[in-house]
């Protein structure tokens, strides 16, 4: 009985300031750090060009030209177009075998190809929206394709199968080109 | 029965504040284990543009940043664009061709994320650009933020 009481006794450690030693050191982590933003849109770079070897030829119809110049302003396959129109002509391009099947448009996804220049003077800004317009086609497309086939929506599809085996990803490959800028004026 | 009753009457009526501690310390590791130290220290201004049709970077650890825009000159002014990797400045826009280079032989599942200021032209991003091609680093990525997003 006794000792059970002297026990007691010794076993009160003053815990009171722990939390806030462990407080100020959470404050000091919250001050100091930064989240970053770690989103951004992907893209596969080419590798460099052979001097001795001449580019694949690329059928005509299999090629849409967009070209952003200085001001901003768009040009798909040399008409004038708006940020707003971009995405329908990309997906209309593309899947033109499941659509229009337009003659003058991409044979099959595969081989469709979208090719982006802009000049010097371009604004980052607007060539980012750009390309986030041709991304987000494909991504509506790819997203149709696995409701199509698989009832679910691509990120879904995306998360269940590896990068491999993705047939959707192979059905609308992002053949996306980025043309070396005009010098410009 | 009269135990019971002692027992009872021993209860203290305070709320126990013993495990507090413990819960701040859980608090402050996740804070700890989650956020990243800004490695670098930033000699130009990059504000991101914003888009809609993002991905993630899964891999923090295979990424190596470029950063494009205007040089901070102090003041709140502002000079022409630069590129700045690491903690430097380039001056020789070829040279961006060996540093990635070895960067890439470091790591070679290296992606480059392009932080590029809103305001930035095409021709110096196209620039950067080529010399990753001749690099070999070809995986990049545009950092942006999200459309609706707030500016930080």
């Amino acid at each position: 009985m006794l000792l059970k009481k002297r026990e007691r006794v010794v076993g009160e450690v003053p815990q009171a300031g722990m939390a806030d030693i462990a407080f100020l050191l959470l404050i000091f982590f919250l001050v100091v750090t930064t989240i970053d933003v770690d989103t951004g849109i992907f893209m596969q770079l080419p590798p460099p060009p052979d001097p001795e070897q001449e580019p694949p030829p690329i059928r005509e119809r299999n090629l849409m030209n967009i070209l952003v110049n200085a001001q901003g302003l768009i040009l798909i396959n040399e008409e004038p177009a708006s940020l707003q129109d971009v995405q329908q002509l990309v997906m209309d391009f593309v899947d033109n075998e499941n659509r229009a099947q337009d003659p003058d448009l991409a044979e099959d996804p595969r081989s469709a190809i979208v090719s982006i220049k802009t000049d010097r003077q371009t604004p980052y800004e607007i060539y980012i929206d750009m390309l986030d317009e041709v991304i987000g086609a494909y991504r509506q497309l790819r997203n149709e394709a696995a409701q199509r086939e698989f009832g679910i929506t691509y990120r879904e599809y995306q998360n269940r199968v590896s990068r491999d085996d993705n047939v959707i990803r192979e059905m609308y490959p992002q053949n996306i080109s980025l043309a070396e800028p005009d010098p410009g004026s | 029965m009269s135990k019971f009753q002692k027992k009872q009457a021993n209860t203290k009526q305070q709320v126990p504040t013993a495990a507090m501690p413990d819960i701040i310390f859980m608090l402050l590791i996740f804070f700890m284990v989650v956020t990243v130290l800004r490695e670098v220290e930033l000699q130009v201004r990059v504000d991101f543009t914003r888009a809609d049709n993002i991905e993630k970077i899964e891999q923090k650890r295979l990424v190596s940043y470029i950063y494009i825009g205007p040089e901070i000159l102090g003041g709140g002014q502002y000079g022409d664009t630069r590129v700045q990797i690491d903690d430097a400045l380039i001056d020789d826009i070829y040279a961006i061709r060996r540093l990635m280079y070895d960067k890439l032989s470091e790591e070679p599942r290296l992606i480059v994320s392009l932080r590029v200021d809103e305001a930035s032209e095409m021709g110096v991003v196209s620039d950067v650009q080529q010399e990753l091609r001749e690099a070999g680093t070809l995986r990049i990525n545009y950092s942006t933020l999200r459309g609706d997003q707030a500016p930080m």
